[in-house]
């Protein structure tokens, strides 16, 4: 199992790690069971996402597919936030290997479970906008 | 220092010493014979192989007949399990005792054995990874063929109380195999004070070759046919042998098992000052038991982190260690062994082993005791799972 290049330069320079003060949606996704765990911190302007900022445990592909995420979201509008899929994750960073593919759903969900807690608290249900949150099962199948 | 690989993954794999090289190379060259032909370069290869097998009965107090020359450890492993577990149930024998901190070559080929219909029992161990001989004596059952137990173990480093165990086995007439595959050049091995019938070893893990192991069965123990064919190794295993690879387990065989003591002085020193630094780390711990431990094994798992982000970071300063992340092993479960001797999963899944041969130097030590606090550092400052000041 190797990474590639991209990969190793988003885990080894992170792009956008911290947290947000007075953050406009927070979303945490995964479980110290599976090994991995990512909280995406936004915040949204006019239906812009102005800043964005992540914290992970876990692996070089979770902390790599974190930083690239938050890069795909900075500055686009909600709409386009939602459209990215773990598969332009995964090709933002020249591939992942196989077994690290649910790092990069992870990312996916982090980022959709950071809108969706936006959407609550302006009182709006973000299920119907942001779709169902996965939980850390369906991306990390645990087996036990 | 950064420009030079500081390998302390010894536990994985060791370099072959020069010695052991120099030991090799005539029988690539000039000897280049086949042990089973009749001629001056045959008879040649033939005697290496039979020196070899002289020096390997030697280092464990054997005769040089209890010694097979096998592909390394995993064979060794899956023949002497398998090869008895088959034996026994010819006399009505189907259940085998083993424990939860096996090596996957051990685990596995017990698991295939249990889907063909033997009672397999894992063992238990405590938190230090130390299995209780009391609970080898209450396992066993008239039915019992076999208990295997491993030496040492090549996570945590555990020495198990192998003495203890064979005298029970001897006791209750089952026999008893241990996988000596991280103990043997570490630790004194002597099969008939410690009561061993079957014992795996394998030449890369003390600067041997890769590819090349042995497995002693003691004289009277009828082993299975493992490869059908020519008359080598007795019949049991057929193949031109790898006369290279043996005479390098040979020699690498002697010249560890003729140093334990005083390499044992030096790895323990650069083990315990590893052990004794990273535990001033704030929620730091050690895996494994402090006294009954290889010499140069430090296992340690740092709280808020994962570990193969850890190895990736020591990477990029040139320094080679494993991790019993799940990441590592390519599963998405942490190591069996960090999960049986009771961490939580979160916990395991930041592990961090360091294992070292006499080529660490105290300088190589420094370097990583170094490096390796503000890297734990960093990664804990990137996660969401760790609170400053806790």
């Amino acid at each position: 199992m190797f990474y590639s290049e991209k990969v190793m330069d988003h885990f080894s320079n992170p792009r956008n790690v911290g947290e947000i003060e007075n953050a406009d949606g927070i979303g945490e996704v995964g479980n110290p069971k599976c090994g991995d765990i990512m909280k995406m911190y936004i915040k949204v302007d006019n239906g812009i996402i102005q800043d964005v900022k992540f914290k992970t445990f876990g692996c070089g592909a979770a902390i790599a597919t974190s930083s690239m995420a938050t890069e795909l979201v900075k500055g686009k509008s909600i709409d386009d936030a939602l459209k990215i899929t773990n598969k332009a994750v995964v090709e933002a960073l020249d591939g992942l290997p196989p077994v690290k593919l649910h790092c990069s759903i992870l990312a996916e969900q982090a980022i959709k479970a950071a809108l969706s807690d936006y959407y609550k608290r302006k009182g709006v249900d973000p299920e119907p906008i942001v779709g169902k949150i996965k939980d850390c099962h369906e991306s990390c199948p645990v087996s036990e | 220092m950064t420009n030079k690989i500081i390998y302390m993954d010894n536990a994985a794999t060791t370099a072959v010493s020069d010695e052991v090289i120099e030991s090799m190379l005539p029988f690539f060259k000039d000897q280049y014979g086949n042990p089973s032909s009749m001629y001056s370069i045959g008879r040649e290869a033939k005697k290496a192989i039979e020196d070899s097998r002289e020096i390997v009965a030697n280092c464990i107090n054997a005769s040089a007949k209890e010694i097979y020359f096998t592909s390394g450890g995993s064979e060794s492993d899956n023949w002497a399990i398998k090869g008895i577990a088959y034996a026994g149930l010819k006399k009505g024998k189907n259940h085998i005792i083993s424990s939860k901190i096996e090596h996957h070559a051990v685990l596995h080929a017990l698991e295939r054995l249990s889907r063909s219909g033997f009672e397999v029992t894992f063992l238990d161990v405590n938190e230090k990874g130390l299995i209780d001989p009391k609970d080898v004596e209450n396992a066993i059952k008239p039915e019992t063929s076999l208990v295997t137990i491993m030496y040492a173990n090549n996570e945590i480093g555990t020495i198990q109380p192998i003495k203890e165990i064979g005298k029970i086995c001897k006791d209750k007439k089952v026999l008893f195999h241990t996988d000596a595959v991280q103990a043997v050049g570490n630790v004194h091995i002597d099969v008939q004070d410690q009561n061993i019938d079957l014992l795996s070893l394998s030449a890369h893990k003390f600067h041997g070759p890769k590819g090349v192991g042995a497995l002693y069965v003691k004289k009277g123990i009828t082993m299975q046919n493992l490869i059908d064919g020519g008359a080598q190794e007795k019949g049991l295993r057929a193949g031109t042998e790898n006369i290279p690879g043996i005479v390098g387990l040979s020699t690498a065989m002697q010249i560890a098992c003729s140093s334990i003591d005083e390499r044992n002085e030096n790895l323990s020193k650069l083990r315990d000052k590893i052990i004794s630094n990273l535990l001033k780390i704030e929620s730091s711990r050690l895996n494994g038991d402090l006294e009954k431990r290889l010499p140069g094994n430090v296992n340690m798992c740092f709280e808020g982190i994962e570990g193969e982000s850890l190895l990736l970071m020591l990477d990029a300063k040139g320094i080679c260690v494993s991790s019993g992340s799940a990441c590592t092993s390519g599963s998405l479960d942490p190591s069996h062994v960090l999960l049986a001797i009771g961490l939580p999963h979160e916990i395991a899944h930041g592990s961090l082993r360091i294992t070292l041969s006499d080529q660490n130097t105290m300088a190589e030590v420094d370097y990583l005791l170094e490096v390796l606090p503000p890297i734990i550092e960093k990664l804990r400052s990137m996660s969401p799972v760790w609170n400053k000041g806790r």
